[in-house]
Formats: C-alpha cells, structure tokens, sequence
C-alpha cells in the first residue's frame, strides 16, 4: 500500500513538473519558426505594362494581386504599383471607377482604396530599371520609391504581352531578360533585397527567368518557352477578357490564404495545372537557399511586422519655444491686409511700355507690319538669343 | 446686400469666435488695433457644405465645398510648426518647404457645358491644373516649382511630375493671387496644365484623406467613387491661400479649401427619370455632421421652386445669397441640428421635377477649335459670346501652346461683328523649340451682344522620333484657353464678407458691387502631328527580304543550277501495252 501510493505521488509529481517544461519547449519552437525565415519587412512591386483598352486582362491581373498583398497586410506605403493604362475611368468602361476579374461583375478588385503609384505613361522600362536598383532623381516622393533594405522580402509581379526573352512595354519598348537579370544583381550587390519571388505571367515567360544568377531569388512562370498564356473568361457586358487563367486561378489560390496560414511554396507550384492553364506553368527555385516547402506563402504576400516590447522609459523633451502671441500692443498702427484686385484693366493696360511688343518674325514678312497699336511684326535681322523675362529688344519666334 | 432670411439662431458667443474673410474697408486703409484678448490660442476651424443645383436639362449639379482654417503664420520669424489639428500635416510641410504664398490645383474628369448648365462656383479646365504663388523671398522659382510638381505627384497619386519647362508658363496678367497680399511681382507665378490627366479613385482616395474627418463622417460619407465617376463632369481641387485671421484683418491665416464639383446625367446616373434623391446621386444618405466642423450645411437652390420641382423633405430654413450676379433663394438643412435627421436619423432629399423651365443665358461664353486640313498647317480659333443686351465688358485671354504647333502671330486677327477689335494689351512671348511653350495674353474689350473670334494660324512641327508618346495617333493635346472676365452683374454685389455667408459665395473676393469676376475656360484642343509609321522598321525588314530573295535567289538560281532533259511518262495504256511487249520480246512502243 504505502509502495503504491509513493509510486502515484512520484508519478504525480513528474507530471507536474514536466507540464510547464512541455509548454516552455512549444513556446520555444514557436519564437524560434517566427524568426528563422531571416525578413523583417515586406515590399511588393506591382507592374503591368500594356496600354490599350483590349489589354483591360492585364490591368485586372495586376489589381487582383494588389488586393490579395494588401489583404494579407502589406501597406500601401510598402507596395509600388504601377499600371500602364487607365481602365477604371476609361471612357470605354460601362462601369466606371471598376475593374472586375470574375464575369458578370462579381468581384471588382480596384475597389475604393487604390493608390497608383505609376500611371500612365510613366510606366516604362527606365522608371521600371530605376525602382527597383533605387537610382531616381531626388524629387521624387517616397510612395513612388522601393525603400527596401537587406532584411526586405520583395514580391515582384509583371504581366503583360511577352516573347521569348522579352517583355513588352506599351507596345513601344522592351525590358529583356539579361537586363532583368543585371537589375537584380544589382539589387544583391546594394543589398537590396533579401530574398525575391518573382512572379511572370506573359506568353512564353518562363524566358525571362533562364537568366537570373544572383542567390536567393525564386521564380513562377505562367508558361515556358513556346507556349502561349491564355486568358480566362470575356465578359459580354464590358466586352473584353476579364483575366489570364494563370492569375485567375493565382487569385483563387490567394482568397484560401489569411495571415495566419501555413501554405507553403509547394502549394504555390500546384496552382494552375496543366488541365487548367492549357499552358505548363514554370518555376524556378535553384538559387533559393531554402528548401521551398518550408517558405510560407505569407513570407513574399504577407507583411511581417516584428514588435519588441520594451519596459524603459524615455523621457521626450521639447525643443521648442511657446508660441509667441499673436495680439497687438495698445495704440500701435497696423495696416489692415486687403485683397488683390482680380482684373484691374487699368493696371493692366499701362503695365509694360510699346518697345517691349516687337515681334519678328523669320520667313513671312519682308517689311515691318503692325499688328495692333503696340505690336509690330518685322523680319529677324539678329540671330536668337534665350531671354526669359520681357525685355526691351525683338523677341524671335520659335521655328 | 445679402440679408440671410429666417436665419438660424446661432449663439454669439459663437458667431464672434469665428474666424472668417476681411471685412474691406475702401475709405481707410489702416486702423488702430484695441488690445485683443491676451488668451488667443490657436483657432483651427473646419466647415462644411454641399450645394445643390437642379439644372433645366434635368441634370443635376452638386458641389462640395470642405474648408479648413488654419490659424498660423510660419512666415514669421521664430515659429516654428510642429502641431497640425485639422490642416493635413503633408499640405503643411510643402507650404513651409517651398515658401509657397497661394496653391490651386485641381483635376478634372469631363467639360463643363456653359451653356447647358450656367456657370460653375468654382471654373476648373479637363485634365490637371496646377498654378502657384511663391513668395518673393524664394531665389531659385523654378528649381522650387519642379521640386513641387513632384512632392504633389506623390500626394495625389497623379503624374503631375510631367509638369516642366515646356508646359509651364509664367502669366503677365491672368492669375492673380486670391488671396490676401500688396505685391503681384508675376516673376513668382506658374501656371501648368496637363490636359490629357485622368482622374479616378486613385486622386480621390488622397484627397478624401486630407479632409479632417476623412470619409467617414459628415458630407464627406457621400463621396463614393462609383457614383462620382460616372457622371459628366467630375473635378476635384485644392485651394490654399492666406485670409484675414477675423474681421480686422491684421494678420494672415492659412484657408484651405477642397472642393468637389459634379454633374450627374439625367440619362445615364438617372435612368431618364426627372426626380433625384441623394441615394440616387450618392448610393449614402446622410446620418450625421463631422463632429470636428463648426458648420455643416446642405444648401438646396429652390429659386425656380415651385414651378420647376419640388423637394422634400420641407425646411423651414432659407438663406439667399448673390452669387455669380444674380440672387438665389436655398433651403438650408443644417447637420449639427438632431431634427434635420428626422425620426430614421438619416437625411435623404427628394427633388421631383415638376415642369420644364428655360435658362437663363450666361452672359460669357467662349468656345475654341481647331480649323484647316492636311497635317502641316492649321488655324485655332477662340470664339467669345458677350450675351448682355448693352454692356460691354473687357476679358483677358490667356492662350498657352505647345511648341510644337509653331504658331504665326502674324496671322492673329481679333474680329467682332465683323468689323477688327484691336486689344488693348497684348503679351506675346514666344516659343522655343523642347524648352518654352507660347504664352499669348490679351485684353480684349467685348461689345455688347456679340461674338468676338481670335484666328491664329500655326504649322505642326515634325517631331524626334523618342519624344513620341506610346500612342501617338491618338494625338496630342492642347491646353484649355482661359477667359478672365469681370462681368457686369444683375444685382448688387456684397463686398463686405460676412461671418455667416456660406462658403460658395466667398470664394473669389469682390471688390466692386456691379461686377464679377468670372474665369471660363474653353475645350482643350486634340491635334494630330505629322506621325512616322513605327511598324515601318518591321515592314522595311519584310520586304529588303523578299526583294533580295526573290532577286538574288532567282539570279543564283540560273547561275548554278544545271538543267538535264527528262524523259516523258507515258499514259497508262500504252504502258500497259509496252508491259506485255517486253514479255513477248518485242520492241517497245515510245
């Protein structure tokens, strides 16, 4: 009796104690998966590089990947989209201020929040090449800069038309795939990036990874060489294709994944098979030095925001002085400020004196003609000299 | 004079606090200054409005009107700015940064159709418009314009970074400041626009963000972007400029106002019924004012009322006010009150459109095109309709064109009712070719009901084949021309800005009680310039390799082919005979 009831504490208190030693074991390898991946933010590069109203497909493509990453927690500040052609507010658009992916309107991914940050004609493979190796003109504003850092995973997405080894923008110029290549060797060299997912989705787009050498990228493709990527689905009302099958069925795969989700890579290799797509979908992950099954799809279309939680304190002191009191002293005179007179006819017609009005003019006059009481048109005598304020001498006409 | 009728009780402690325009005074220009109150801290105000206009086409026109006073000067020496309440942080910091006294930049989605729909509060050109006061003590005005012209492109999300020195102009007389302030050296305004800019819910999300309460309270809840795009005119602006702190008018505060002004479609956004409803217009109706607003009003013009529609719900409110030289009679719906709200706490008007009634003519209008044919030559003209019976009144009009339109200033007739009309100013200063557009400004004294048409003629410049854009045979535009004028008015102007005048009569200052200033801006102008085919490379390449195939490989050909003789085949009868020949050992037949 007394053996057995000594054998039951004992078991008893070993349970105990290995219960919180259990736990401190789970909490352990939990920190441990949330810092192995090695990224402490996220950064999206969004492009689409076709204009016209029948490549309404590519806008839409783009726009349902912007919505995915922003669901999933990327903010705007963080992402740099770029959208060749207008099809929101596209005079064409019997819906205006939407872009709609699923057929009979289902789903509209521009939605109410949208920031562009590249339109239009801005779009090209200079400003492409410049966003991503950080070499732009000082002016230009944070929201159109990719602020990424070594510890950054960047997703890059292009679509558009595209041929083997190149990737068409606005039907006028080409990105190729060495230059793309160059670009995110570039990136590594400046420390850029820490790891890149690169997503293709163009006709023969498995092209434009062949060439990439630098470490830690990884690679999708919609199609491989020769082979043609599809468009999903027209719609009759809007009365083009809504989407590519690749990026549709990209797009379904997405809606499956929330933050907390552990899909990995892997799953991502599967979208879209063959019996789909019509076109084999590609990829590319020998110079990823994970193995890819234990890459979280949250890693690249997720946003990671690491909190440390601190106990100090820190005292903040203000550097400023008071606001100095805007009320005036006792008897002191002070002008009441009035407004301008908006068309004062009389100022303006005695503003600048009849020698400043003379005009030449280069092949149509042989003689001085006179155009009105104080414009006078006479041949050019004197080459053309740049002045940029209204001088007294003959202004020459451009030609 | 604008006497508010049944206006409401307002306390006044509050009506004093207020912080509005400068009350002008003409006769004397200076005044002694009582002791203010030694506790004036910073006074932040926000108003807000909507103003409905029922239109005689059956359209309808609302225009948003967002106004926040800030109640700083950083100018002076020893501020320093760290503490933004209701101004937007990012507007401040590029005031401050680049020394700017007045910003207007607006953008437009759609014309505004003068003579369907009268004159707008607040004029805006299709496409981006963007002209700045600097003040006199910046040095470098066109360094600090580019700088601004990017920092805005990244605010509102629009490609304002295209703005350079070959689209900006520096007006000699159009463009004066509207705001407070002495000097008007013009060697510190810019004036850019860009008319091929489109607008959409990506310059909508920014520009709701600046407002203090966002989208999410007060009239700014109405503004979803799949009702306001689609519609026929769509614009959106930002007005910065200094006004009189209060009614003295000794020191300066900053006033921003954001504007949104649209026209809905009896056809398309009213499915051809004459009865609109803010449900109908906006898919919102209204459940509260921003709390953050010390006035939040819907106006409603009721001055064709009863004969032309009716509205309900019914206010017992009305204000008149004169705007744009005529007087108007609003019922006013007042959100800071509970009862306006109703017993389902959500305010949604109903106007139902009784009769047809005829507009009055506006009494400016102007209208532009392009005339000629053939790719090489053409000729702008700008028509200017003076629609009063017997005054006749002076414009200014600012054209601004692109370099590559050469235009001969030779050319340039001003004809009204057929006779010359020699303008009384003239300011031309000429392009230069990838630097300088033309800036031509003229004052031109319009007689009484007449049209009044400027020609000039211009030769379109070959350009280099990079300076294409992508789509070079959609063509290329050309800004709106502006028309400034100030027009004789029916009723008695009121020069003295009161505290309570609502905000869409106080916009453009008045000086004078007869008159108006009005700006009109005309159709931007879609040219098309002599386009090299850009396929041509492609095609040269096709055809050099058929010619050289079809040649040279003919040539080769007959050069080195040998040609040996074949024997005939013969039909199948005589084969078949020649067959039995050979087993009977005979001769065969040929």
């Amino acid at each position: 009796m007394d053996y057995y009831n000594l054998l039951t504490t004992c078991a008893f208190i070993h349970l105990l104690v290995s219960i919180p030693y259990a736990y401190s074991n789970y909490v352990e390898n939990k920190a441990g998966q949330f810092f192995s991946s090695g990224h402490t933010n996220n950064w999206a590069v969004l492009v689409c590089t076709s204009r016209f109203w029948f490549n309404y497909r590519h806008v839409a493509n783009t726009l349902s990947v912007y919505r995915s990453v922003k669901r999933l927690g990327i903010p705007d500040s963080h992402i740099v989209l770029m959208l060749a052609d207008d099809m929101a507010c596209n005079y064409r658009n019997p819906k205006p201020a939407t872009v709609f992916s699923h057929k009979n309107m289902e789903l509209n991914v521009y939605g109410d929040d949208v920031e562009v940050d590249y339109r239009g004609y801005e779009v090209t493979v200079e400003n492409f090449l410049r966003v991503l190796t950080g070499r732009l003109p000082p002016s230009t504003p944070r929201s159109k800069r990719l602020l990424s850092d070594d510890r950054s995973n960047i997703l890059i997405y292009l679509t558009g038309h595209g041929g083997n080894g190149f990737l068409k923008f606005q039907d006028s110029e080409e990105i190729s795939n060495m230059e793309l290549a160059d670009a995110f060797e570039q990136m590594w060299q400046k420390r850029r990036y820490n790891e890149l997912l690169f997503i293709i989705d163009t006709c023969q787009g498995a092209s434009m990874y062949e060439r990439f050498y630098s470490p830690n990228l990884m690679a999708l493709a919609s199609s491989q060489v020769g082979e043609d990527s599809l468009s999903h689905q027209p719609d009759l009302a809007i009365g083009v294709h809504l989407m590519d099958k690749y990026t549709f069925y990209l797009l379904e795969f997405l809606e499956e994944v929330h933050p907390a989700s552990q899909a990995n890579m892997n799953d991502l290799f599967k979208v879209c098979p063959q019996s789909q797509c019509v076109s084999t979908p590609g990829h590319r992950t020998d110079l990823f030095q994970r193995n890819p099954g234990s890459v979280l799809i949250t890693d690249f279309f997720g946003s990671v925001r690491k909190v440390e939680i601190t106990k100090d304190t820190i005292n903040l002191t203000s550097s400023l002085k008071p606001l100095i009191q805007r009320s005036g002293s006792g008897d002191m005179q002070i002008e009441s400020l009035t407004y301008v007179d908006q068309l004062p006819v009389a100022e303006i017609i005695h503003q600048l004196t009849p020698d400043q009005f003379l005009v030449c003019s280069r092949r149509w006059t042989e003689q001085s003609v006179r155009v009105s009481p104080s414009v006078y048109v006479q041949p050019c005598e004197k080459p053309p000299y740049v002045d940029s304020s209204p001088s007294h001498a003959p202004l020459c006409c451009g030609g | 004079d604008s006497d508010p009728v049944g206006f409401d009780s307002l306390d006044l402690n509050e009506r004093r606090g207020r912080s509005t325009d400068a009350e002008l005074d003409r006769r004397d220009g200076t005044r002694t200054s009582e002791a203010l109150t030694p506790a004036a801290a910073a006074r932040d105000e926000f108003q807000e409005e909507l103003v409905i206009r029922p239109l005689h086409s059956g359209d309808i026109y609302a225009s948003f009107q967002f106004r926040t006073l800030w109640d700083t000067d950083f100018l002076q020496e020893g501020q320093k700015v760290s503490h933004y309440r209701l101004f937007p942080k990012s507007l401040g910091q590029v005031l401050s940064k680049f020394s700017v006294r007045e910003l207007h930049i607006s953008f437009t989605q759609g014309f505004w159709r003068t003579m369907q729909w009268g004159q707008p509060f607040i004029p805006s050109p299709p496409g981006a418009e963007l002209w700045v006061w600097f003040h006199d003590t910046v040095s470098d005005v066109d360094g600090n314009w580019k700088e601004l012209t990017n920092v805005l492109s990244g605010i509102f999300c629009a490609s304002l970074n295209f703005i350079d020195l070959t689209n900006t102009v520096q007006p000699s007389a159009s463009f004066k400041p509207l705001g407070l302030g002495n000097a008007t050296d013009h060697r510190f305004l810019r004036y850019a626009t860009l008319p091929r800019e489109i607008v959409c819910t990506e310059n909508l999300t920014p520009w709701k963000k600046l407002l203090p309460c966002g989208s999410k309270a007060g009239l700014a809840v109405l503004l979803k972007s799949e009702k306001l795009f689609h519609s026929s005119f769509h614009s959106q602006a930002v007005h910065i400029r200094p006004v009189c702190q209060d009614e003295q008018c000794t020191s300066k505060a900053w006033e921003l106002r954001q504007t949104l002004n649209v026209v809905f479609d009896l056809y398309t956004a009213g499915q051809g019924k004459k009865e609109w409803s803010l449900f109908k217009m906006f898919s919102r109706t209204l459940t509260e004012a921003c709390p953050l607003a010390t006035s939040s009003k819907v106006y409603v013009d009721i001055t064709d009322n009863p004969e032309l529609f009716e509205l309900s719900p019914a206010t017992p409110l009305l204000s008149q006010a004169v705007v744009l030289g005529d007087r108007r009679t609003y019922s006013v719906y007042d959100l800071s009150r509970a009862e306006t709200f109703g017993q389902l706490r959500s305010l949604n008007l109903l106007l139902r459109w009784k009769g047809d009634g005829e507009m009055l003519r506006p009494l400016l209008h102007a209208e532009r095109y392009v005339a000629g044919f053939g790719l090489q030559t053409g000729e702008i003209h700008t028509v200017i309709y003076n629609n009063h019976p017997y005054r006749a009144f002076p414009v200014l009009l600012m054209d601004s064109v692109p370099w590559y339109l050469q235009l001969y200033i030779h050319t340039l007739t001003v004809t009204s009712k057929s006779r010359d009309n020699k303008p009384s100013y003239i300011h031309y200063q000429p392009a230069k070719d990838r630097h300088r557009p033309h800036l031509l400004e003229m004052l031109i004294q319009l007689p009484p009901h007449s049209m009044t048409e400027v020609t000039v003629q211009f030769e379109r410049a070959l350009l280099k084949w990079t300076e294409y854009t992508p789509d070079p045979n959609h063509g290329f535009y050309v800004g709106s021309s502006v028309v400034s004028a100030l027009v004789p008015s029916m009723v008695a102007m009121n020069t003295n800005f009161t505290q309570d005048q609502p905000l869409f009569s106080s916009f453009v200052p008045v000086k004078e009680e007869s008159s108006y200033f009005v700006r009109v801006y005309t159709e931007p102008l879609l040219v098309n310039l002599p386009t090299p085919d850009f396929s041509m490379p492609y095609n040269v390449i096709c055809l050099t390799c058929t010619v050289v195939a079809v040649g040279y490989g003919s040539f080769y050909n007959l050069l080195t082919r040998t040609f040996q003789v074949d024997e005939p085949s013969l039909p199948l009868a005589k084969r078949l005979a020649n067959l039995i020949r050979r087993i009977r050992g005979v001769p065969l037949l040929t």
